[in-house]
């Protein structure tokens, strides 16, 4: 019985850190790899949510495909967020502490937007597989969580993949680390990080979709993952995909287990005893280069 | 001399041409008092966490203010109001009724919705020794003892505990009788207030406890709290929740397979129309507390037209569609004050305080007659029960059968479904 409780708590880590990997990808890329502190990624996937919502109540699309269908035009507002800041902020080298405030300021715009044009009553989405349960041997497996996580699985792994083997992808990478390299190869670096930026925020369209389908959303939501966010991509080591993805299922895991045989209450503290932990004994995050 | 004489004459006749006038105009005067309209001030969540539930409060008001505009007003002068937002924030509450009462100097006050900003009102409000109607706070005379304030949630004279009595003399009543119970709360006040009262009466029921957990917000997940009290196999699951805690919940538990003998108590969420909608069969057996439901029972005069003038002002406006928790009393809280100024025949506080005290009032939610701390003198916390919910349909929830009211028996509609299932 502990046991099938146990294994059953280690499955429902993976799917939960599997989602909250998707949340945290589009930040291990802008303050992982391009050092934007964007504190507003929370928002824009309160965004993603909203969109999926509206698709999905006034169109009866999928959350989860109005999500990718919209995650160009999220590409789109990205590059043009991105395009903003450099001129306002990085050309000058103002972006450390101006650069926060403007991305605490879009934050707070996007929350008021929504609560004056939506309110802020509790949006929930429908979908065929929301309630729906699969039974795998003792494994009870919510079709709610699986979905998302294969999702995120998915979603992860295009973009590592698109980081690690096309040109775009490399230079991406190459922005991070030399910047005037970079541009001794003949890219222009505000274009990469722009293209990075637009990267990004498409990520937040789906992970928007994936929390809807989750559990219900209101405006602020958004607010309650910026610590843990943060702290799967410091854990992870700033800016790997990989350990983004791994940091996120051990923190999953990790909530899943205390809030099994201990107490819900005690699980987000877990996240951050294991990054300051970490961060004691491995400062560059657990797959970070040191 | 003559001509003192004739300066003392004139100035007789002057004064008395003056003081003709102001008798003839003193009348006018006061006829032009008696048309001010008498002004009813407060402030109310119009942005923010709270800003759902207090736009729908305020459309509510304003049908009140528009019926009893056309019923000749209050002491037969029209009623206008003075409001701000407090934007959910109880900060904004002390300075917004300072400025009611010193700058707009309004007749009459009422409160904000919710616990957190009827508080920071209260000092205020004593110290002008003002009769003060308060909606949707829970508890908050407990530590002021005010003697002119009136609350119009029907949570009863000691709230804390009455929240959830109905639930677990439901549970007392069943055969066999429950032996344990689990507890959940959100780790935030009312539902710990909530669940602190549960878990009160659970012990003076002789139920073991073998669950008694709090969850923090932004819990994504709520599958491992259903398999952890599953594995406890409780005949009773008490939850105190908030509306994104609820859905988690009521989804787990129909994902996962929970199935005690009774689920529910204090979810807040269940109440609105949006969130029934979406979870629709998975609500059925579960047995939550309410303040008003479509039922029979509680089909009070007044209250049909009430929530028809309601659901059409509501439209667009983001708000509860079919607003049957909160703007019902919203306007019953407007009903009682109005009843009690035409009653007295004058803005007199004391007089007012008095009345409200010693008299049943008639509104759309029933008789309210209120207890000695301002709390109805009687709890009407509901426990009703979700029967035969179909998927995707809001209209369901319109009409009687969906919510079955279990507790209080003078308000009962239907008997209790148990276990279940």
């Amino acid at each position: 019985m502990v046991l099938e409780l146990f294994l059953n708590a280690v499955v429902a880590g993976i799917l939960l850190g599997g989602f909250y990997a998707a949340v945290a990808l589009g930040l291990s890329i802008t303050f992982g790899q391009l050092d934007i502190v964007n504190i507003a990624h929370p928002a824009f996937v309160i965004v993603g949510s909203y969109t999926a919502y509206i698709a999905n109540e006034n169109f009866g699309i999928d959350p989860i495909l109005a999500g990718v269908l919209f995650a160009p035009v999220f590409f789109a507002a990205g590059m043009l967020i991105y395009r903003f800041y450099y001129v306002s902020f990085e050309r000058t080298e103002q972006e450390s502490i101006r650069g926060l405030a403007f991305f605490f300021g879009i934050m707070f715009i996007i929350e008021v937007v929504l609560i004056m044009v939506y309110g802020v009553d509790y949006r929930l989405v429908e979908a065929e597989y929301i309630g729906k349960t699969v039974h795998l041997a003792f494994f009870d497996i919510p079709v709610r969580m699986l979905v998302p996580f294969l999702m995120a699985s998915a979603m992860t792994l295009a973009v590592y993949l698109y980081l690690s083997r096309t040109f775009i992808g490399r230079a991406i990478l190459a922005v991070a680390q030399d910047r005037l390299a970079l541009q001794l190869m003949g890219a222009d670096p505000v274009k990469i990080k722009q293209l990075a930026m637009g990267i990004a925020v498409a990520t937040a369209a789906v992970a928007g979709a994936l929390l809807i389908v989750i559990g219900p959303v209101e405006p602020s939501v958004g607010r309650l993952y910026i610590g843990r966010v943060f702290a799967i991509v410091i854990l992870g080591g700033m800016g790997s995909i990989g350990g983004t993805f791994s940091a996120a299922l051990m923190i999953g895991i990790a909530e899943s287990l205390i809030a099994t045989f201990y107490g819900p209450s005690w699980a987000p503290a877990v996240g951050f005893t294991i990054l300051l932990l970490t961060l004691a004994l491995r400062p560059q995050g657990l797959f970070g280069r040191a | 001399m003559t001509h003192g004489k004739k300066v003392g004459v004139r100035a007789w006749l002057l004064s008395g041409v003056l003081m003709a006038s102001v008798a003839i105009l003193s009348p006018l005067s006061s006829t032009a008092r008696a048309a001010e309209p008498i002004k009813i001030g407060f402030s109310m969540a119009l942005t923010g966490g709270l800003a759902g539930a207090g736009k729908a409060a305020l459309i509510a008001m304003e049908i009140w203010r528009e019926d009893i505009n056309k019923a000749g007003g209050l002491l037969g002068r029209q009623v206008e109001f003075v409001y701000y937002d407090d934007a959910t924030s109880p900060a904004k509450v002390p300075g917004i009724y300072t400025k009611l009462l010193n700058i707009d100097k309004v007749d009459l006050v009422v409160s904000s919705y919710g616990t957190n900003e009827i508080a920071p009102a209260m000092p205020i409000i004593m110290r002008k020794k003002l009769v003060f109607p308060s909606l949707f706070g829970l508890a908050v005379n407990d530590k002021f003892n005010y003697d002119r304030y009136f609350q119009i949630m029907p949570a009863g004279p000691d709230p804390k505990n009455d929240w959830s009595k109905g639930f677990f003399t439901i549970a007392a009543e069943q055969n066999p009788k429950p032996q344990t119970i689990a507890l959940l709360s959100a780790d935030a006040e009312f539902a710990r207030n909530a669940v602190a009262g549960a878990r009160r009466n659970a012990l003076k029921m002789g139920l073991k406890i073998v669950y008694d957990k709090t969850y923090p917000p932004g819990m994504a997940d709520f599958s491992p709290i259903v398999r952890a009290i599953k594995a406890t196999a409780p005949d009773l699951v008490y939850v105190g929740s908030y509306p994104p805690g609820s859905v988690g919940m009521v989804k787990s538990a129909h994902e996962l397979g929970l199935k005690p003998k009774m689920f529910g108590g204090g979810m807040v969420g269940l109440q609105f129309a949006a969130i029934q909608k979406n979870l629709g069969p998975m609500l059925n057996g579960i047995i939550n507390y309410d303040f008003w439901v479509p039922e029979p029972t509680l089909n009070f005069p007044g209250v049909v037209d009430f929530l028809k003038k309601y659901q059409e002002k509501a439209k667009g406006k983001g708000v509860d569609p079919l607003g049957h928790y909160l703007p019902p009393f919203a306007y019953a809280y407007l009903q009682v004050l109005g009843q009690a100024v035409n009653a007295v025949g004058s803005l007199d506080q004391g007089k007012i305080a008095e009345y409200m005290h010693k008299t049943t009032f008639t509104t759309v939610v029933g008789p309210v007659k209120f207890g000695a701390n301002g709390e109805w003198a009687k709890t009407r916390t509901l426990q009703i029960q979700f029967r035969d919910i179909k998927p995707n349909d809001m209209s369901q929830f319109e009409g009687p059968g969906k919510r079955i009211v279990l507790y209080p028996k003078e308000w009962k509609s239907g008997d209790v479904v148990y276990p279940y299932k």
